[in-house]
């Protein structure tokens, strides 16, 4: 098994920061592993603006904002970025199999670092009943769709859940010329950042329903229809509140789900309420030697955050490895 | 074109019966009114290939479930390579005074034929399947019940039916049946019209109007909908047998199943409708199956649920019906078929061909007949050592497309080629989107691979057939 002083599993914000500062720390050989054909994750489907205010005081879009960390890790020569390439085991003694097209690799690293992101919370988490027609999609998956394919998955769209993805696909949909009638919030408040409630949905004069629940989707093979209904303050229906709105497509932004079925495959403890690293700070989990940084350790609103966190990710590895020489 | 023999409807009865009779030296055409076989009633089924108990003793479902159960482990897992796992069954009671109705079962179970069932205690309950609640006092087990994913089995019989020369056309419903005066039926489907000589009816929920187009409305199809809730892969190892409660008068009651696949399922519930399209699920059916499920394992708890879905059993009375219609000479039904009918496919499907012969079709086997049928390559059924071995041979093995369940490019493409058309028919062959993040990371992959493999538009691709598209426009 060929041995490896530092693997980081994910190319995206949070694992190419990561690698970017062990170098600078003194690590001298960095394997990084992307499971997609680019380097970037999830930044590359996020071309609206907002990002890099704070880590470079300028606004970038998502993917000028990776592309800064690509140039900088494509340049590092002790960096081997290895695409298409996806971890199936994880154990507490740092051996990782990955595959990619052609070949089973096994490789034993002295610091692992997982910066796997987080997955959508899905329609079936939030249990909404109904039917299970084509047209329901976790936000994540239309922003991909509209933004990176140029597929349109409807004409007149429910969005369920205020956050940030939600928000900002409400805005990309309707500038698509997608009728969207409502964003459906089971909170008081919405999740997202105010000036994504402001920017997109406010400018764009889509309304935003608190405290109400979509109860029921209907359509056979489409999306016909949802039912939606008020709720109190202990999330119960309130009689006689209830609607119906007319949509083809209902989009899912519920919320995000850390990723680390790795490091409970490596034995780490897990939270199981937020599916995060169970550990005593930032960064770190159970298991000596492997450590966690971005959305797979805490979900972050900005990516700027994921930056700055994963940095010291990095630095920490590093330090390990300095430790453990 | 003239066939000898017309099946209508591609579930698991009517693919049981086309590859029983691809047998023969006959001419076998097999429609199915939805995109893809597998597609009605036979998606939603629960995947357990039952023992026999619980059915009445001088039942027709008892006796064909038995002999249905023996096929499988006998023959079909072999023949067909299916992944059939006999992890047996326990039906548990809640009270010591209940153990009376669980030796009635056995003594009903063993006068069926059922070999090797035995009553077990707490104590031996908490050795071997430790998550059970305190409520348990006792279970019978019966051992040679087991697993088995129900669409694959579809899809490996029609498959095989297919290349013992059966034809098979789906999104094929039928409008129309005419009797001919001389012997023999007028099928209208499609567009096209058919001639056979023998019409098998295994049309599923629709079966009673099949029946009665065909000159014989002697039963109506009563849908009972059960809802089933899917739990995180993570939870596999909560039980290690099918556990049932003791069975109430209408329905097996809550179940919490093991699958083939690994995900744990709950369920299902058991209520009658009259809506034969009716497949949604209900806040009340959710509360209903938790807790059933959790009164036999309290640590199931509703964030395990990643999926869930609803299904219509074509309840046609207590019974199968299974038979000649002499007022429609000619025509087999094969209706009725709710649970135990995945177990006893097989069975019924032999039953099926003996009537068949009985009214005049010649039954000569043929020289030769294909009995086996290749394994599909599934990464998430193999070990490390031997996905090394498929990369090997294919990279493409190499190249994940859906990271929740582990498929590979490959075995998407080898999805198509060997049938799908829809992003369903994709999943239910692979697991592809099955997962805990529902194709969020992986369906627009799945939908450049069926682009590339069918030429289809993104536009064209579907859920599960038209009307069920999943974008509206392209944009370039």
């Amino acid at each position: 098994m060929k041995e490896r002083e530092l693997v980081i599993v994910g190319g995206g914000p949070a694992g190419m920061a990561a690698a970017l500062a062990a170098r600078a720390a003194g690590v001298r050989d960095v394997l990084l592993l992307e499971r997609d054909q680019h380097l970037g994750g999830i930044l590359n489907q996020c071309i609206h603006p907002g990002f890099g205010l704070h880590h470079f005081k300028e606004e970038l879009t998502g993917p000028e904002y990776a592309d800064r960390f690509v140039r900088l890790v494509r340049e590092d020569p002790a960096i081997e970025v290895s695409l298409r390439s996806f971890v199936v085991k994880l154990t507490g003694a740092r051996e990782l199999s990955f595959l990619r097209p052609g070949a089973l690799e096994e490789v034993k690293a002295r610091a692992v670092i997982l910066a796997t992101g987080c997955r959508e919370r899905t329609r079936e988490m939030i249990a909404i009943p109904g039917s299970r027609p084509a047209g329901v999609f976790p936000a994540g998956l239309a922003q991909k769709m509209v933004n990176i394919e140029g597929w349109i998955p409807g004409r007149e769209a429910v969005i369920v859940g205020s956050g940030d993805i939600g928000l900002i696909m409400a805005r990309r949909m309707a500038l698509e010329g997608v009728r969207v009638k409502a964003v459906v919030e089971i909170q008081k408040t919405s999740r997202g950042l105010v000036r994504n409630v402001v920017q997109c949905l406010e400018d764009f004069g889509i309304p935003l329903y608190f405290q109400h629940r979509v109860s029921m989707i209907h359509g056979r093979d489409r999306v016909e229809k949802v039912a939606v209904v008020k709720v109190d303050d202990d999330f119960k229906d309130l009689p006689g509140t209830g609607f119906e709105i007319a949509c083809d497509t209902v989009l899912v932004s519920v919320g995000l789900i850390p990723e680390n079925e790795l490091l409970e495959m490596a034995g780490g403890e897990i939270n199981r309420r937020t599916n995060t690293p169970v550990a005593p700070a930032v960064n770190l989990t159970s298991v000596p030697g492997i450590f966690a940084c971005g959305n797979a350790c805490k979900v972050y609103d900005l990516a700027d955050s994921v930056t700055k966190d994963s940095e010291l990710a990095g630095r920490l590895a590093a330090e390990y490895l300095g430790a453990a020489a | 074109m003239k066939y000898d023999v017309i099946v209508v409807g591609a579930g698991i009865t009517g693919a049981a019966v086309a590859r029983e009779l691809s047998r023969y030296r006959l001419d076998v055409l097999l429609l199915e009114r939805e995109a893809e076989p597998a597609f009605g009633v036979s998606k939603s089924n629960s995947g357990i290939i039952h023992a026999g108990t619980q059915n009445p003793p001088a039942s027709l479902k008892g006796w064909l479930c038995v002999e249905g159960n023996r096929l499988m482990r006998e023959e079909l897992a072999e023949d067909l390579g299916l992944n059939f796992v006999q992890c047996g069954q326990l039906v548990v009671a809640f009270e010591e005074s209940d153990v009376k109705e669980l030796e009635k079962i056995k003594a009903d179970g063993e006068a069926l034929g059922i070999r090797g069932m035995a009553l077990v205690d707490r104590a031996w309950l908490d050795a071997n399947e430790p998550n059970l609640g305190p409520e348990v006092k006792a279970a019978l087990l019966v051992p040679s019940a087991g697993i088995i994913s129900p669409y694959r089995f579809v899809y490996a019989l029609v498959e095989n039916a297919v290349r013992n020369g059966v034809q098979l056309k789906t999104s094929c419903r039928v409008t129309g049946i005419t009797r001919i005066e001389k012997g023999g039926f007028y099928v209208e489907a499609g567009g096209q019209v058919h001639t056979a000589r023998f019409l098998v009816n295994a049309a599923g929920l629709a079966a009673d109007e099949v029946s009665a187009m065909a000159g014989a409305p002697t039963f109506k199809i009563h849908p009972r909908k059960g809802e089933e809730y899917l739990l995180d892969k993570k939870r596999e190892h909560i039980a290690n047998r099918i556990i049932f409660p003791l069975p109430s008068r209408t329905s097996k009651g809550i179940l919490i199943i093991k699958t083939s696949d690994g995900n744990p399922m709950i369920g299902p519930t058991a209520h009658e409708t009259e809506d034969k399209a009716d497949l949604s699920t209900t806040d009340e059916g959710l509360a209903e199956v938790l807790a059933g499920a959790r009164r036999m394992m309290p640590s199931i708890e509703k964030s395990d649920i990643i999926a869930y879905f609803a299904g219509l059993r074509p309840a046609a009375g207590k019974d199968f019906v299974i038979r000649h219609e002499d007022s429609a000479p000619g025509l087999v039904n094969a209706a009725g078929i709710q649970s135990p009918g995945l177990t006893a496919a097989p069975a019924i499907a032999a039953m099926v061909a003996g009537i068949l012969k009985d009214h005049g079709l010649r039954l000569e086997p043929k020289a030769e007949f294909h009995r086996l049928r290749p394994k599909p390559a599934h990464l998430f059924q193999v070990t490390l050592a031997e996905t090394r071995h498929l990369i090997e041979k294919n990279p493409a093995y190499g190249d994940i497309v859906c990271r929740c369940e582990l498929v590979s490019a490959q075995e998407v493409r080898d999805a198509v080629k060997r049938g799908a058309r829809t992003l369903d028919g994709v999943k239910f062959r692979t697991r592809a989107q099955a997962g805990r993040c529902h194709g969020g990371f992986c369906t627009t992959r799945i939908m450049k691979i069926m682009h590339e493999e069918l030429g289809l538009a993104a536009t064209e691709i579907t859920k599960r057939g038209p009307g069920s598209e999943l974008i509206k426009e392209e944009r370039k």
